[in-house]
């Protein structure tokens, strides 16, 4: 029997949920907030935003980061935009359209109040970030810019250039920078967690390591906020940044914090394919190419002519072929599919055989240069920089890449993990996008949380603790998981073996995307859980970490990081076997309609798979929560 | 069509600490595709120096997409490389060619103190933002976003500042390790907006004084602006100097009349 978690979702109609629970909270007198002390883990958007926003109201925030400075966290790289029901178009959007678009698009595999939430609270996202001087697209008249985005009929992304990740971060940044000139902020940079503290079941602090000089410390504090981000990066090659990793969330998740959904991560179909075995990670471009270029590969295997003398009977635009009223357009997950089946029969283009041709002679023709130099410049001058291929005469080579994961650590309506007191905040948690993410969300979802839900659920917690004395860093707790990770970092440098942390990244990430990745099969995942603890066997047995632990040593760091993304793996893999359905970026071969979409089985899986730490991810217990739709009607997912 | 270069020389420094003296250490790659990133040559000299058991070396970087500021290397005496409005991450090996001999330094400026090797300690630049890079605004209290009406040109204009990524290029391209533009451009941003005004002349007061705490002094060279990878016009410096100088007198003002 697994045990029924409760999500505190707040009684009542489903648009009167938040603000009954803002109403009902429990409050913190001003005086009072400066007595506790809240650790904010990640500076990205959900953590800049949160730390600031908490020191704002007068708690003292703790933030780390294991960046040189807060604004290098990954968050800089969206480059779309954010969404918001702001209805500045007046196209006919709504708080309810935005919550039912992204209820749609999760393949209604998340939960109703919370993405009711988010939908109330961008139209104050917005807001907030105009008036923190971000500068976002406007019109002639002054007013600001929207685009419309896929999977959704209205235009609500607000947009900075290709730079709006970029721009919401250096706002929440700026936001966050003056709350450290002041003192509300404690910030610790190149600081890294390696250690979650429970004592007597409730969050009581971290242990982390400087990474300039090896030191480990414990940080005690009445509540801890996990935004860490992702773990895209265990397929090795994704489009996160280098250091993007699961460690902090994984370091919880061991502590007794439920991980869920893991097996739902998505695929953008948009990226610069390999182009060599060195290559340290790929580069996603716009996917609003696809609205001129048409996706082609050689109809034959063997095909060996130059691009431009392949005659069009010899071409194959499959995407137009096999999805006629779609075309080039036809949603993430299943354009991604079929460039990977073509790939996979050898039809691939490239030196390396390894993408599909996205081509833009027809609208070349068609627009002339000078509309489609201003339409893509930008995005052709960077593919051009990182592929050295002029695409105004080469067709783009792409191929799909992993870029974000919906799953992440089980948080209830307040954003509290299953650990009292860790919460978890933007990508690290599983709330809000089910199993599919639509684009412009995870800027959106990241300030939500860190602005205006953290700020008033932590309050609820902290009310009842006032004046009770918490767990001070000198706690056998606290001791015992410092040593822990000096022997844990002690060990990875005593192995002495013959393969450096790269070369086991590389290899898990190879099995991980093999067979837990665009498409799974049980035969597949059943091989992953096999071929995973042999290899993890190795790398406990061969490790090479040059090097020592006293001093700056990013080897070590690796290492520590591969370690963890080991355990997810495992985890990733069982996740997607129990899940025996297909629903957004989870598809599996077996569960498929005659069309080749995703088939759900709403009776079996209608629910949150989250996982419990045993000692084993290969043993870990799988809890469910029921997902309860009382507003929107199971469909099935179409864009047709 | 990849080609490959052979025998590249590569004069990296190395540097043990902030104490160590350090210094340059050569070593070959005999091969590596031109497709490869400059990092992922190093990545590659990496993997190879652990499987002859030694030390990696150390450099910063993370996004690898030309966007995060993080990567930092002088290559062959020019910060982020001979590409221009390139930052390391995006510079490529076929702007290379076999048998290259390649300088690689860290930035070097006083303000930016060598933590190992390639890597420096670029926190003097939070300290400026800290000290009035940011307009007050607590959460929760923000009008409606469309009721400030921002003109188009200048919107674009307080975007043309707010690209800088905050590498450090220009200090390290400076002969004066200098931090006017990085400065500048935040001033020229926050200042350009109507949401900036209100903090307008006491934010370029605090900020340039704080950068003048940690930096040298510009004296028009213009390095920083053919440096930036983000192409950020040195205008912006006459701009924040504008606005420092009215501040002298305002600021006054205001404290006289108090």
């Amino acid at each position: 029997m697994s045990t029924q978690l409760n999500s505190k979702i707040p009684a009542g109609p489903l648009g009167d949920k938040w603000s009954s629970y803002k109403e009902d909270v429990k409050l913190v007198n001003p005086n009072n907030k400066r007595k506790f002390k809240v650790i904010v883990v990640g500076t990205g958007l959900a953590g800049a935003s949160a730390a600031a926003t908490l020191a704002e109201l007068g708690y003292q925030v703790d933030a780390f980061t294991f960046h040189d400075s807060p604004r290098r966290a990954h968050s800089i790289a969206a480059q779309g935009g954010i969404n918001a029901a702001k209805n500045y178009q007046g196209d006919g959007d709504s708080v309810h359209r935005l919550f039912h678009d992204t209820i749609k698009g999760g393949d209604f595999r998340s939960r109703e109040a919370n993405v009711h939430r988010l939908a109330e609270v961008s139209v104050n996202i917005i807001d907030q970030m105009v008036a923190q001087g971000v500068p976002f697209a406007r019109e002639y008249g002054g007013l600001l810019d929207n685009r419309s985005f896929g999977g959704a009929q209205v235009s609500r992304t607000f947009y900075a250039r290709g730079q709006t990740g970029q721009q919401l971060l250096l706002g929440a940044y700026q936001q966050l920078a003056r709350q450290i000139g002041l003192g509300g902020v404690r910030l610790f940079n190149r600081t890294e967690l390696v250690d979650v503290v429970t004592v007597e079941g409730r969050a009581a602090g971290i242990v982390v390591r400087d990474l300039i000089t090896g030191e480990v410390t414990s940080h005690a504090a009445h509540a801890v906020v996990m935004a860490t981000g992702g773990y895209g990066n265990a397929f090795f090659l994704s489009t996160n940044a280098m250091s993007c990793n699961v460690t902090a969330a994984w370091r919880a998740h061991r502590k007794g914090a439920y991980f869920a959904n893991p097996c739902y991560t998505q695929i953008h179909p948009t990226c610069i394919p390999q182009s060599d075995e060195f290559q340290s990670k790929l580069t996603l471009m716009s996917e609003s190419l696809r609205n001129d270029g048409r996706v082609w590969v050689p109809k034959s295997p063997d095909e060996s002519r130059r691009v431009a003398d392949i005659p069009e009977e010899d071409r194959d635009y499959y995407l137009e072929r096999l999805y006629p009223s779609f075309g080039n357009l036809a949603p993430r997950d299943i354009s991604s599919r079929a460039a990977k089946r073509l790939v996979d029969k050898g039809q691939g283009v490239g030196p390396l055989k390894n993408g599909v041709y996205l081509d833009f002679a027809d609208a070349i023709a068609r627009l002339g240069i000078d509309v489609v130099k201003e339409r893509y410049g930008n995005l052709f001058d960077m593919y051009e920089r990182i592929a050295g291929e002029n695409p105004y005469d080469i067709p783009m080579r792409i191929y799909p890449a992993s870029h974000y994961t919906m799953g992440g650590l089980w948080v209830d309506y307040e954003l509290m993990t299953s650990i009292p007191g860790l919460y978890a905040a933007g990508e690290a948690n599983f709330s809000d996008h089910g199993a599919n993410r639509l684009g412009a969300s995870a800027l959106m979802q990241g300030l939500s949380d860190g602005y205006f839900v953290l700020p008033y659920t932590i309050g609820n917690y902290l009310a009842p603790m006032l004046n009770k004395a918490i767990p001070s860093v000198d706690h056998p707790e606290f001791k015992a998981a410092e040593l822990a990770a000096r022997e844990r970092f002690a060990g990875y440098l005593n192995i002495g073996g013959t393969r450096s942390p790269d070369w086991f990244h590389r290899e898990v990430g190879k099995i991980i995307w093999d067979y837990c990745g665009m498409e799974r099969t049980e035969q597949g995942l059943e091989k992953a859980l096999s071929e995973l603890p042999a290899l993890y066997d190795e790398f406990k047995k061969d490790l090479r970490v040059t090097g020592s632990g006293e001093s700056l040593n990013q080897t070590l760091e690796k290492a520590g990081r591969v370690d963890d993304f080991f355990q997810l793996g495992m985890l990733m893999c069982r996740d997607a076997l129990e899940r025996q359905e297909s629903c957004g970026g989870h598809f599996r071969t077996e569960y498929q309609t005659e069309e080749g979409e995703a088939l759900r089985d709403d009776d079996k899986f209608c629910h949150v798979a989250a996982w419990e730490w045993s000692g084993d991810p290969m043993t870990a217990k799988r809890n469910i929560e029921e997902l309860e739709f009382e507003n929107v009607h199971l469909a099935t997912r179409s864009y047709k | 069509m990849s080609n490959h270069l052979k025998d590249v020389i590569l004069k990296i420094w190395r540097q043990n600490g902030p104490q160590d003296s350090g210094r340059f250490e050569t070593y070959k790659v005999d091969e590596i595709s031109d497709e490869a990133s400059f990092l992922e040559m190093l990545d590659y000299l990496n993997e190879q120096l652990i499987t002859d058991g030694k030390e990696a070396i150390v450099f910063d970087h993370d996004c690898r997409e030309g966007i995060c500021g993080t990567c930092s290397l002088m290559i062959n005496g020019q910060a982020h490389g001979p590409e221009r409005s390139t930052a390391t991450c995006q510079l490529h090996m076929r702007k290379f060619s076999s048998g290259a001999e390649i300088v690689i330094e860290p930035w070097r400026a006083a303000a930016f103190p060598i933590i190992k090797d390639l890597m420096v300690d670029r926190s003097a630049f939070d300290r400026i933002i800290e000290s009035g890079g940011f307009i007050t605004s607590v959460t929760g209290g923000a009008p409606d976003a469309n009721l400030i009406p921002i003109p188009k040109p200048v919107a674009d204009s307080a975007m043309d500042s707010a690209a800088c990524i905050g590498c450090g290029a220009c200090v390290a391209a400076c002969p004066n390790g200098a931090a006017n533009l990085f400065t500048s451009a935040k001033i020229a941003h926050l200042n350009l907006l109507p949401q900036g005004q209100a903090e307008r002349y006491k934010r370029a007061e605090s900020m340039i004084e704080k950068m003048d705490e940690y930096f040298g002094s510009c004296t028009n060279h213009g390095e920083c602006e053919a440096a930036c990878p983000k192409e950020i016009s040195i205008d912006v410096i006459a701009l924040a100097n504008a606005d420092y100088r009215k501040a002298k007198l305002k600021n006054r003002k205001f404290i006289s009349r108090i």
